[in-house]
């Protein structure tokens, strides 16, 4: 017990100390969000993922913007397991021809509200593998999708500021 | 001197033809042998305590032959490929499935995506074809015409049905509970306790196998970074070593350590995330954070050395696309100091820790029996006391230095969670120790040479230790030097049984514990 005590000392809060630059910018973004969250959502958007197809590439980017350095927790962003509780879809991958009726269905148990952000290069437009017997495409070819965050994989930041671009666009918010 | 070579002639003896020039590397020993001693052979190989490692076909009629089945045995270092050829006219082969395991879903897949028939399998259910596509939807032939979407049949999937009081079934999945990918599990349960758990895959299949056949060599090169993306370095690797053999490309030294370099960065972030991962399912969250964060400072070093987080299309055919300066030296070996001095501190809470100790010691057991029966490998294997790596046994420079690197493969026979947790921790502490003698005697010199392109009719092999195992790439080229088959085998699509077989006689709670510890790619099996 003492051992992890002084670990969690020794390590401190590392959310804010980042020993590069990216320390500033995590934190711009990460406070932009959290003002789009708190005007938006009333201080909370919960999140679903759903991988449709993607190599899994982007998931371990997604699950880096939960790492204590990125923790998007602090500026309101949470996942759920349940579509049923989410405001917003974050999908990645091409859609497979196999996920297709899986992601439809997950996308009506979201309850409107709902916002879909595509994540990643596939997600925006197949990427590498583009249109095929196996490969619908990208999001767009399934579902309406509110915001496109590039990048193969997107890095957490770029995760994070996408977000909030799509959180400051009142317009956008249309019920569906 | 060849044991497998040996044991098939002296099995099958004239019927066997060794046929030299076809199969790159020449080291890799390829036969032929007719459709009728195609058990045979495989009935030798078992006898030579060989291990399948894959099994695939090949829609040969753009070369003027027919389907030609494959299947690769392992035997230490020692590679064999055993081909038999089907005519168009009747697209049939001998099944493997009574003499090796895997076979099982090697020929299922054979079936569903060639339509070659397995004659005499025991289960005729397709595999990563859904019930839904039409029947005689064949992707990997030539004559079908990949780009169009296939049309939607109704169908339903045969489950595998237990009945008798008391016994229920949870079915979970495909869209799972956290940031995970997709895929169906199904258990059949009395109170507790598992009695069958069986795995449906194929949700992300994104048609990567006949993707290859319309790219270029190079471009494929791309496409094999992305077949699994937490293996990217590892599978880019396989890709261009195999297209370097055919090519004859000769890769400077420098390139080859970077390459190295890379494969164990891989190892350690995903190790890491791994080690963190599993400990948090065991419901000891503080390990998870601190792997994390480990895990994000080698990732950032990445990017600010080689311009991606994750290495991605660093390798290319012929060499590699980022090199290293005396500044990145130094920036790699103090992170290097400041990461094994945490981790080493964290493995001392994890070893510590009694109530973790109850939950990951004697679960989610894979015996050694069972483990050489699936033909298991990498993390996997080695956790139930089979002693496989590529990086010893088929090795590329740095690796092939035994007596400089003395290069450790851990090997626990418990097979459990803490076995296979216990493995990636040693193997950390390894590649750290790599990760330094690399940087202290990388050579100098170029760092890509130029890779031609194949001559028509070729195959090529290659064989790479990802961190999750062996990945084998096997390419061939068509009549004008092009793409005409690229198979990919991840450690996935023979492990997968492995969780399977792990998971008999444990408790349902348990199962996301024993699926961590196995962490297995689903997109990597899918393709
Ligand atoms: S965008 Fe890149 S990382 Fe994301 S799923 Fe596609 S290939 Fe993988």
């Amino acid at each position: 017990m003492i051992r992890i005590l002084r670990q969690i000392f020794r390590t401190g809060i590392v959310t804010e100390p980042l020993p590069e630059g990216a320390a500033a910018e995590v934190e711009t973004v990460g406070l932009k969000l959290e003002e789009a969250v708190r005007e938006r959502f009333r201080r909370s958007i919960t999140i679903r993922q759903v991988d449709a197809g993607s190599c899994n590439g982007c998931e371990l980017e997604i699950h880096a913007i939960n790492n204590p350095i990125y923790n998007c927790e602090k500026y309101g962003i949470h996942f759920t397991a349940s579509p049923r509780f989410a405001d917003l879809l974050l999908v990645t991958g091409p859609v497979t021809r196999n996920m297709e009726i899986a992601l439809r269905r997950t996308y009506v148990s979201t309850p409107p509200p709902k916002l879909v952000v595509a994540v990643g290069d596939c997600a925006c437009n197949g990427g590498i593998f583009g249109e095929t017997y196996a490969s619908l495409g990208g999001i767009d070819k399934v579902l309406p999708v509110d915001a496109r965050i590039p990048g193969c994989p997107p890095t957490p930041l770029q995760l994070m500021e996408g977000l909030t671009r799509l959180l400051g666009r009142p317009e956008r918010r249309k019920s569906r | 001197m060849s044991i497998l070579k040996d044991a098939i002639s002296a099995q099958l003896g004239g019927e066997v033809q060794f046929i030299e020039g076809y199969q790159h590397p020449a080291r890799t020993v390829y036969c032929s042998v007719p459709r009728e001693k195609f058990v045979d052979a495989a009935k030798a190989m078992k006898k030579a305590y060989a291990l399948l490692v894959a099994e695939w076909a090949a829609d040969e009629t753009p070369l003027g032959r027919g389907y030609a089945i494959f299947a690769c045995y392992r035997w230490g270092h020692e590679y064999l490929i055993v081909k038999t050829e089907a005519p168009a006219g009747a697209p049939e082969f001998p099944s493997l499935a009574k003499q090796f395991l895997p076979a099982w879903r090697f020929e299922r897949q054979i079936q569903s995506l060639m339509g070659v028939t397995p004659l005499d399998h025991p289960d005729t259910r397709p595999w990563i074809k859904f019930e839904d596509w039409p029947a005689d939807a064949w992707p990997l032939r030539k004559s079908f015409d990949s780009s169009k979407p296939l049309p939607r049949v109704e169908g339903e999937y045969q489950w595998i049905k237990a009945e008798g009081e008391g016994v229920y079934e949870i079915p979970v999945g495909p869209v799972h509970a956290g940031i995970i990918e997709p895929g169906h599990f199904r258990f059949q349960a009395i109170g507790e306790d598992v009695l069958n758990l069986e795995e449906r895959l194929g949700y992300v299949h994104k048609g990567i196998e006949k993707r290859f056949e319309s790219l270029s060599w190079e471009e494929g090169a791309r496409l094999a970074a992305r077949v699994s993306g937490d293996t990217t370095v590892a599978h880019g690797l396989g890709y261009c070593m195999a297209l370097e053999s055919m090519a004859g490309c000769d890769v400077p030294e420098r390139a080859h350590w970077l390459r190295a370099l890379f494969l164990e960065r891989e190892r350690i972030a995903n190790h890491l995330g791994d080690i963190g991962a599993i400990c948090n399912d065991a419901a000891f969250a503080f390990m998870l954070y601190q792997m994390m964060r480990l895990k994000e400072m080698l990732l950032r070093t990445n990017h600010q050395l080689f311009g991606h987080r994750f290495i991605m299309d660093r390798v290319i055919p012929g060499g590699v696309a980022a090199d290293i300066d005396p500044a990145g030296r130094e920036a790699v070996l103090s992170e290097l100091d400041m990461l094994s001095g945490d981790f080493e501190r964290l493995v001392v809470i994890y070893d510590e820790n009694p109530s973790l100790e109850d939950r990951v010691r004697n679960t989610g057991i894979l015996t050694p029996e069972k483990a050489r029966e699936i033909c298991a490998v990498g993390i996997v294997a080695r956790a139930s006391g089979l002693n496989l790596d590529c990086r010893i046994f088929n090795p590329f420079p740095p690796y092939d230095q035994y007596d400089r690197l003395e290069l450790g493969v851990p090997v626990m026979i418990t097979g459990d969670v803490h076995a296979r947790t216990w493995v990636r921790i040693q193997e950390v502490r390894e590649s750290v120790r790599i990760l330094r003698w690399i940087l202290e005697h990388l050579p100098s010199g170029e760092i890509a040479a130029p890779c031609g392109t194949p001559a028509p009719d070729k195959a090529g092999f290659a064989a790479v230790e990802g961190w999750r195992g062996e990945i084998i790439y096997w390419l061939q080229s068509g009549p004008a030097g092009e793409v005409n088959r690229c198979m990919v085998r991840d450690p996935s699509s023979v492990n997968w049984i492995g969780l399977e077989q792990a998971i008999h006689g444990n408790i349902v709670p348990d199962f996301p514990l024993c699926n961590k510890s196995f962490n297995q790619s689903y997109s990597g099996h899918d393709l």
